[in-house]
């Protein structure tokens, strides 16, 4: 009769064999839990600072992929510049999946006041189509972003204002070069003052209109780059392969990822560092939970042998164990994940880190971490602990379901 | 006391595999914190060193609010005669004199903007790696010579080779125009790309000539042999300095244009991001170290309480027999000891092997090549090892452990006898 018991049978014993010990569940449970939960809270961390990295950084190249002169980037030179897409690349642009793309003038300048001068990018923009893919007018603090593309003014950053002693609505001085190797140089008023959330750009970037930049360098209606984007860092292969193709060899397309290798190995070895801080917590879990199968199986050998001389199976006492691992760790995984999500709710304004905001910079982080709950993550926190949890539960519940019935009948 | 032990030794024991579960989640940790704090300690040290050394130096010499507002009027006169009195009165010769201007730079074809460090030839060796990088040409062997050595991008960027010439063209400290032609002596390949592109040195003689200086400098760098001694250095110097030269601390943040007062700045003033980096790692490893620490006092925790209530009646039997809970409390507390020093040696043992081994063929992973380099650190990692990085991780696995199994000890306390030896 006992031979075969049906699932609920097991899994009523099960559940109350876990409460007879109720004390040494409870322990258990807390230390899945504390253990659930750091898994979740300390990635969620991570991945809003990378997540915060990489819109920083996808933001500052901008775009997920840049159309450049291949000798651009080794060589940021007014005479590697590119002509405005042809009517190939257009229709190749006009991909559903591309939300915007802009084109730029980006060269290095040479900035002056009365007081002082400093070596700057300078970026001449299309003010509507920048917004939505590299500069952020919300990050003007002063003054007017520019209005169109033949504006006059320049924006600077709040940075460089100190260090040029200058002032909104004063004149500086851009000085770079023409394609002929003449140095072109004229006055512009500053118009708009921002503040980035890199300290850094702010020093050493200024931005105008592409237009005025161009009749200055005597560009005609060539540019430096095209800035494209998806809004989506993770998925740009749909667009990105049939724009290459479409570009051509004359031009270089690169994804984000290429442009800035670092941004690049930050996201993979952040997917890597997951994985390897939910096996290293589970590791250390699983000590204890094997620790616990075997205190309940051993002050229960008289009780099995028991179970097994009455006729029931060794396959049904190897499921039961089981089945008590199982339940340990689902009641663990979720008072883990509902701790994690509650303590993040109260995070979700941001933590301030301001206190080390210099050395984040380093990282290319700001100086407020919004921590990101991922449901892939929770997902991946507990498919882990449930799989590897009832693998190393296995050992002790092959163990009890091995027995030899007089003999365990026999211990005391 | 000695029998207590004994008994505690038995008692591990009676359940064998119990205690090495136990024993391994220690050994376990243990090894990790071993690893990963001479690891930290490894790569921050590394990471301060190669900063510091590129260019930044332990500690500087300026004039007060330059290290804010570094404009080429903050400098200060006498420069190299000062350098030379620290030298003579340190007897040290890691102590180099620097000016710092801005220019735009051309070559035939092309012009950029760039920083210009005005160096001394025969010092800025012994303070900075930079010299020591040179791919091609000499440094300078003279300090009024018009020559000068630029990064491997620039020198690519402006397409030029040693012996060609350059245009300097910037402002002097008055404000007049600095106009020069130097020649290129030598190209330097740093491996930082914002070096290699954003900075050239000339010879501080010809610096202070071309920038209307007129003697003067912006910073003089002063080497410590170790990091550790800087701040021992900081006092020496600052009283080496003649005293009506320097800032008063209440003088600090008010700089006053009419006279010239010097601060000495230590590292961790120069390069605040470089500390803040290293805090900011740090609180994120010891929060992960804090769950580790935890979930081992967690184990530590279940298997003291099961041993304890598994015991009752013996506990029981003890106690009518005279034993006082005190002793059983203490034995309980024993055994935690015996178990938790197993842990602890084994555990630090293991981890200081592989640490060991470790420090000297190195510590790689996918990635770390790209996130080195912006820390300024090798593309591999070598951990250091000290008694501070072996014992302080499995030190405190061994106190909360201890700490874990008070609640079990205290419990004895509550036990009746008569009822407990009733217990099943």
């Amino acid at each position: 009769m006992l031979t075969t018991l049906p699932f609920k049978i097991i899994f009523t014993l099960a559940w109350r064999n876990l409460w007879r010990n109720h004390r040494r569940t409870l322990i258990m449970l807390a230390a899945i839990t504390v253990g659930v939960w750091a898994m979740i809270f300390m990635t969620a961390l991570m991945r809003g600072m990378v997540d915060d990295m990489l819109d920083n950084g996808i933001r500052n190249l901008p775009g997920e992929v840049q159309i450049n002169h291949p000798q651009y980037r080794d060589d940021p030179n007014i005479n590697n510049s590119i002509t405005m897409p042809d009517s190939q690349l257009r229709q190749a642009l006009q991909n559903s999946n591309i939300s915007a793309w802009t084109s730029r003038v980006r060269v290095p300048a040479v900035i002056s006041s009365e007081r002082d001068n400093r070596g700057v990018t300078l970026i001449g923009i299309n003010p509507a189509n920048e917004a939505r893919i590299g500069f952020d007018p919300g990050s003007i603090i002063e003054g007017r972003f520019l209005g169109d593309a033949n504006d006059n003014g320049l924006i600077i950053g709040a940075k460089m204002l100190e260090r040029l002693e200058t002032r909104l609505g004063k004149r500086v001085v851009i000085m770079s070069q023409d394609p002929d190797n003449n140095i072109a140089e004229r006055g512009f008023r500053v118009i708009g003052i921002y503040k980035a959330k890199l300290a850094s750009l702010e020093e050493n970037t200024v931005y105008a209109g592409i237009e005025t930049l161009q009749k200055l360098l005597k560009l005609d209606d060539k540019i430096s780059q095209i800035a494209i984007t998806g809004d989506n860092y993770r998925h740009i292969k749909s667009w990105y392969e049939p724009l290459r193709i479409a570009a051509g060899d004359n031009l270089q397309v690169l994804p984000w990822y290429e442009t800035d290798t670092y941004l690049g190995s930050m996201l993979a070895m952040m997917d890597g560092f997951v994985l390897v801080w939910i096996i290293v917590i589970f590791l250390t879990l699983s000590f204890g939970l094997v620790n616990t199968l075997v205190m309940a199986v051993f002050e229960r050998i008289r009780e099995i042998g028991l179970m097994q001389a009455l006729g029931m199976r060794p396959s049904m006492i190897l499921y039961q164990i089981l089945t008590e691992s199982f339940l340990l760790l689902v009641i663990g995984l979720i008072l883990g994940n509902a701790l994690a999500v509650i303590s993040i709710i109260p995070l979700q304004d941001g933590i301030d880190i301001s206190s080390v905001a210099k050395g984040m910079e380093m990282m290319g982080t700001s100086s407020i971490l919004y921590p990101a709950l991922k449901l892939n993550d929770m997902l991946l926190a507990s498919i882990i602990v449930i799989f590897l949890g009832l693998l190393t539960s296995i050992l002790p519940a092959w163990h009890a379901a091995s027995f030899d019935p007089v003999e365990a009948l026999g211990k005391d | 006391m000695n029998i207590t032990l004994q008994m505690a030794w038995r008692n591990l024991w009676r359940h064998k595999r119990r205690t090495w579960l136990t024993v391994g989640a220690m050994i376990f940790s243990n090894l990790l914190l071993v690893f990963m704090i001479s690891l930290q300690f490894g790569s921050y040290r590394m990471m301060i060193d190669n900063t510091l050394k590129s260019y930044t130096g332990h500690l500087q010499i300026q004039r007060m609010g330059y290290n804010d507002n570094p404009k080429i009027r903050n400098s200060f006169t006498d420069i190299i005669p000062l350098a030379n009195t620290l030298r003579k009165r340190l007897s040290n010769n890691k102590v180099a004199a620097r000016g710092v201007a801005f220019a735009m730079i051309s070559s035939k074809q092309r012009t950029y903007g760039l920083q210009i460090i005005g160096v001394e030839p025969a010092f800025e060796p012994a303070v900075s790696t930079l010299p020591g990088l040179l791919t091609s040409g000499r440094y300078f062997n003279d300090i009024d010579a018009e020559e000068i050595i630029i990064g491997r991008v620039l020198a690519r960027n402006l397409r030029v080779n040693i012996g060609d010439e350059l245009t300097l063209l910037g402002a002097g400290r008055d404000g007049s125009i600095a106009a020069g032609v130097v020649s290129v002596t030598g190209i330097f390949d740093s491996g930082i790309n914002d070096i290699d592109r954003l900075m050239a040195q000339l010879p501080l003689g010809y610096f202070q000539s071309l920038f209307n200086m007129n003697g003067q400098g912006h910073n003089i760098v002063i080497n410590a042999e170790e990091l550790t001694q800087v701040t021992l250095l900081k006092n020496t110097v600052s009283k080496i300095l003649p005293h009506e030269l320097q800032a008063s601390e209440s003088q600090r943040g008010k700089p006053n244009a009419n006279e010239q007062q010097l601060v000495i700045l230590d590292w961790n003033q120069l390069q605040p991001g470089l500390k803040q980096a290293i805090q900011a790692d740090m609180i994120s490893a010891w929060f992960m170290y804090g769950v580790l620490i935890i979930l081992v006092a967690f184990s530590v925790l279940n298997t003291q309480l099961m041993s304890v209530l598994e015991r009752t009646r013996e506990f029981g039997t003890m106690m009518a027999l005279g034993v006082k809970p005190g002793r059983l409390g203490t034995l309980v507390i024993s055994e935690t000891f015996l178990m938790s020093s197993l842990g602890l040696i084994f555990g630090a043992a293991l981890g200081a092997a592989l640490s060991y081994y470790l420090s000297f063929v190195g510590f790689s992973y996918p990635g770390m090549e790209e996130m080195a380099g912006r820390f300024n650190l090798p593309d591999r990692m070598y951990p250091s090892l000290s008694w501070l990085s072996i014992f302080l991780g499995p030190g405190i696995v061994f106190f909360c452990s201890l700490l874990a199994s008070a609640y079990p000890a205290l419990r004895l306390f509550f036990l009746q006898p008569v009822s407990a030896m009733k217990a099943v």
